[in-house]
């Protein structure tokens, strides 16, 4: 019998890493929902074959592996759903098998499995994707719910500039944009912001600085901020992807210095860059500059005296 | 000075136990940027393979002369000979490979495999011992990037030397053929070779004991 000796104050909690994970599924579920009334269910297919894969691919390499099976934490579905959401709805089986082994295997697995992951996982599968098959990724059906002037249109949103495409605010809101499942609707995303806020699954820190702060600098570098904000996948990146436990500092302030980051990165590539979307890169690389945020904001430790420099 | 191990070990050596590229991580930086196809990947390991013996020769023949202090600035004269020795052969005999290769082949000069060796084995060997060594490492490094190349060309292109492997029907994965993907693919490389190196060193342990 082991025992663990810890300092007071003791707190009690019945929070597991299952019941945060099944927090985070219940607040992806409005997007998988406006994904499918979207794309048709087109969307549902790539969402299941997803989560089947990244599960299996969980599944097999602990087993293959002779490691503790901890496919029930979750934490492999909710990748599996998150991935699923940053595909667009015609991406073909073997691209989201692809995308599930480099998400589960390379960047979580191989590092070390939950918590040693040095980035999102479902983020940098979708960076390898886009790398990879960039006319598949950016491809978009949109033969469904919704009457727009043309079947598939290969723009990846909005954003692209002499794009023939214009969309009223409603539109944007709604989602009746071209881009990947989980981004459009952005009426989905705030109703799990706003869930995952109730039951505090996330502080409100990351999302809010981050689309603040890429608002700001949008702003700054002449880029009409609303409209920014409402197409693309800032949002659901801010809301589901940079709030990620394991990539995202500790600390209130690191989490708003890495948001902040995140946000004036995604403001530089729409308005310098060579791609029209940069929210995959800024939060990957928020992701990698994380430890050194944690490591220069330091919680100061209870009746610890500031040092007179 | 260790004892001398046989001419067959240090040839051996090079391919194997010390593989430039596998186990000593020199010439990451051709390695990188050469091994888009395996046909890349041979026409460099060949290139630098000629320079590492042409180099380990001429420095072990001389270095009774060469002071110490001047040492490296006289090794990379005589690699910088037989560098330019292979740029003009190239450039004569196989002008596609070498266009493809490009600044990669003067940059030989700077590849840390050859003046390690020249500094660590050549300056302290004799002439025989020093070409084998050469011979070793350079086949070492030819068969490292070779397959390296061959793995991103087939994943990253569907062929491999050239030769379409998956059909017409196949989508190549363009990221194995862009920078990311090499360090990917090394990496990866780097953690299986370890990971059998490490158990076959865990089989030897447990025979021992037994």
């Amino acid at each position: 019998m082991q025992f663990s000796v810890s300092n007071a104050p003791h707190v009690h909690q019945k929070d597991s890493t299952a019941s945060l994970m099944l927090d985070v599924l219940t607040a992806l579920m409005p997007c998988v929902i406006a994904g499918v009334w979207l794309f048709g269910w087109q969307a549902l297919r790539v969402t299941l074959l997803s989560v089947v894969f990244c599960v299996g691919l969980e599944l097999l390499w602990q087993k293959l592996g002779k490691k503790p099976i901890r496919i029930n934490d979750l934490s492999a579905a909710v990748t599996g759903v998150i991935l699923a959401l940053n595909l667009p709805s015609t991406a073909p089986w073997w691209m989201i098998f692809v995308g599930s082994a480099v998400a589960i295997l390379l960047v979580k697995q191989m590092f070390g499995g939950l918590g040693c992951n040095f980035m999102n996982p479902a983020l940098a599968a979708r960076a390898v994707l886009l790398a990879s098959w960039p006319t598949f990724m950016t491809a978009t059906n949109t033969a469904s719910a919704y009457p727009l002037p043309f079947d598939t249109v290969t723009s990846a949103t909005v954003l692209t500039e002499g794009s023939t495409f214009s969309a009223t605010t409603i539109d944007l809101l709604v989602g009746r944009i071209p881009g990947t499942i989980g981004e459009v609707c952005k009426v989905a995303i705030l109703l799990g912001l706003l869930y995952l806020l109730l039951r505090r699954t996330i502080t409100w820190h990351i999302p809010v600085v981050m689309i603040g702060s890429f608002m700001l600098f949008a702003w700054a570098f002449g880029l009409d901020p609303v409209a920014g904000v409402l197409s693309g996948g800032v949002l659901f990146g801010a809301v589901f992807m940079a709030t990620d436990y394991v990539t995202s500092p500790m600390t209130p302030l690191g989490q708003c210095v890495y948001a902040a980051g995140a946000g004036l990165i995604v403001a530089l590539i729409r308005a310098f860059g060579g791609y029209p979307e940069g929210v995959t890169y800024a939060i990957l690389l928020m992701n990698i500059a994380t430890p050194l945020i944690d490591r220069a904001i330091r919680p100061r430790i209870y009746g610890e005296v500031k040092s007179r420099a | 000075m260790e004892k001398k191990s046989s001419l067959r070990s240090v040839f051996l050596n090079g391919i194997i136990a010390e593989n430039p590229t596998f186990r000593l991580v020199l010439g990451t930086c051709p390695t990188m940027a050469v091994t888009t196809s395996a046909i890349n990947g041979v026409g460099m390991g060949l290139a630098a393979t000629f320079v590492l013996i042409g180099s380990n020769v001429v420095i072990s023949l001389l270095r009774n002369f060469i002071p110490d202090k001047v040492r490296i600035p006289s090794f990379i004269v005589v690699i910088c000979t037989f560098v330019t020795i292979v740029q003009m052969l190239m450039q004569a005999f196989v002008a596609e490979l070498y266009a493809s290769l490009g600044m990669f082949i003067p940059l030989i000069v700077v590849n840390c495999i050859i003046l390690a060796r020249a500094e660590a084995f050549a300056s302290k060997n004799g002439v025989g011992r020093s070409a084998v060594d050469g011979m070793g490492m350079g086949l070492g490094f030819t068969l490292a990037i070779t397959v390296m190349g061959a793995i991103r060309e087939l994943i990253g292109n569907g062929t491999v030397f050239g030769l379409s492997v998956f059909g017409a029907a196949y989508q190549p994965m363009l990221l194995l053929i862009l920078p990311a993907g090499g360090f990917i693919v090394y990496g990866l490389l780097l953690a299986l070779i370890n990971v059998v190196t490490a158990r076959a060193k865990k089989k030897k342990e447990v025979e021992a004991n037994d």
